[in-house]
């Protein structure tokens, strides 16, 4: 099986085609937004990051984002003194060989300047990447990542194991699959190591999610946040249950075993990254390590997007698939009206997913929704100490 | 036209449930189903599994049970144990918080 990518120098495929423009700190923002808005067809990273103590750890997220298939070309904006150096960041990005540069606003002499720089390279780089046309690719180039936001009960008998069956069918066709989310998997890692290729994974996934599920009953005396009275009001009955559901998205295949936030999976198959966040960490995360495109579940409807992945939105709920239509690509409600089988409507998420990935926009991309990237920050580590940053 | 014949002989509209793996023991509601109503329980390929009768009302999105379950016997649905029972279910019936307990839950204290 095959999709229409666009080869990138280091091998990888990516389903998209951009052209990135990212501060390595939050100080650089501003500079970023008004170069995108003059060279048409950029598209903004921005962020909150990239200073004080533990600047270290948004690194190999910028680096994975910079890296990742679907970005043609990149330039990193920094301002000069923060903790993540953007010249150095640049030229770990540079080593996938594709075109990196970096503009330091300090060094350059102020936002004017640097937007000015920004806007020439920008535009020779959408200039270059307009040259670059789609081939053929083997599936196995693509890296799906797994999310889900807003679910209810047709989650778990509809969306979940319709996006399962697919997932299944992306891994047999030599892909990879990444799940994340370690709280939603709490009362299902037994049944997930056993599912393990080799005990050394077993292991890794029983105690990942066994510390997870610690942290949480510390955190919380009663368990409420993970199964929630609607929860059980809409029949739901254990946890167990609840995150079976949940991992059913990522359907049967075995595991190769447990990421670490924004690691590049060395091998194909289903991996699970370890993470608990909102929505734009999480897809963050998976796309750090990746990932071209998102399968994302729903059950109340959410417009969820991402700036350089597309994401197909899939409904169990009839009701929010008419209601929300506009942002969802898959009606998997007709599970529930008894229309179509699981099976089946596993089948059309492959091949829309086989679309996507070969340029077909999703119903997020046409409306234009540009989507939103935050960096994980992996509490209890302290975020900064004092609300000044450190500005050394 | 069917709808119109089942009118006809006054029979009550088939509610429907969909088992998730060929282990479990368990069906989810994919429509309210009455007391005494004819429940049609549908695999994910779509194959119609078992007919059995609701012998209460069970609300859309919660289970039945497709067979006799004891008490203290393992509850599977994905194919895998979801809880266990906490006195015997009959075929038919809800099974809920009032009937099933978790397994790791104990873990929380």
């Amino acid at each position: 099986m095959s999709f229409m990518g666009y080869e990138r120098p280091d091998g990888s495929v990516g389903v998209r085609n951009h052209v990135g423009v990212m501060s390595s700190v939050m100080c650089a923002n501003e500079v970023v937004l008004r170069i995108v808005e003059q060279a048409s067809g950029s598209i903004p990273l921005t962020h909150n990051q990239g200073c004080g103590e533990y600047a270290y750890m948004p690194y190999n997220t910028l680096a994975g984002l910079g890296k990742n298939p679907n970005v043609a070309a990149l330039i990193v904006v920094g301002l000069g003194c923060e903790i993540i150096n953007p010249k150095s960041l640049a030229k770990d990005i540079a080593k996938s060989g594709k075109p990196v540069e970096s503009v330091v606003i300090q060094e350059v002499g102020g936002s004017r300047k640097a937007i000015e720089q920004g806007v020439k390279i920008a535009q020779k780089m959408l200039e270059q990447a307009s040259k670059i046309k789609r081939t053929s690719a083997d599936l196995s180039n693509l890296r799906l990542a797994l999310e889900c936001g807003g679910s209810d009960t047709t989650s778990g008998i509809a969306a979940n194991p319709a996006l399962g069956k697919a997932a299944d069918m992306i891994v047999k066709a030599g892909g990879t699959v990444i799940l994340a989310e370690t709280q939603e998997l709490i009362g299902a890692q037994h049944v997930l190591a056993r599912r393990a290729v080799d005990e050394k994974a077993a292991q890794q996934i029983l105690k990942v999610i066994g510390k997870m599920e610690e942290r949480m009953t510390k955190a919380f005396p009663i368990p409420v946040p993970l199964i929630a009275p609607g929860n059980v009001q809409g029949g739901l009955t254990t946890i167990e249950e609840k995150s079976l559901g949940d991992s059913y998205k990522a359907g049967t295949s075995p595991i190769q075993g447990m990421l670490e936030y924004a690691q590049i999976p060395k091998k194909k198959g289903l991996w699970i990254m370890d993470e608990v966040g909102f929505d734009p960490e999480s897809v963050t995360g998976m796309i750090a390590a990746g990932a071209q495109l998102v399968a994302f579940t729903t059950g109340l409807g959410t417009p969820s997007t991402f700036p350089i992945a597309p994401v197909i939105m899939i409904t169990g709920n009839p009701r929010t698939y008419e209601k929300l239509g506009d942002d969802i690509d898959i009606d998997a409600g007709t599970v529930i009206e008894g229309k179509e089988a699981i099976d089946d409507v596993g089948k059309r998420i492959y091949n829309e997913i086989l679309a996507v990935a070969s340029g077909k926009a999703t119903k997020t991309d046409a409306l234009g929704h540009k989507g939103s990237f935050a960096i994980y920050w992996p509490w209890p580590v302290p975020k900064q100490t004092t609300n000044k940053r450190d500005c050394r | 036209m069917l709808d119109r014949l089942l009118g006809l002989l006054k029979v009550r509209r088939l509610a429907k449930a969909i088992m998730m793996e060929p282990k479990d023991n368990v069906a989810t509601l994919l429509a309210d189903a009455e007391k005494g109503e004819v429940v049609t329980v549908t695999s994910p390929s779509g194959k119609t599994t078992i007919d059995l009768r609701a012998r209460q009302h069970i609300p859309f999105g919660h289970k039945i049970a497709l067979v006799k379950i004891e008490k203290d016997e393992k509850v599977m649905k994905y194919g895998e144990v979801i809880g266990e029972t906490t006195t015997p279910i009959e075929q038919g019936e809800h099974v809920h918080v009032h009937n099933v307990r978790s397994i790791t839950w104990g873990k929380f204290k």
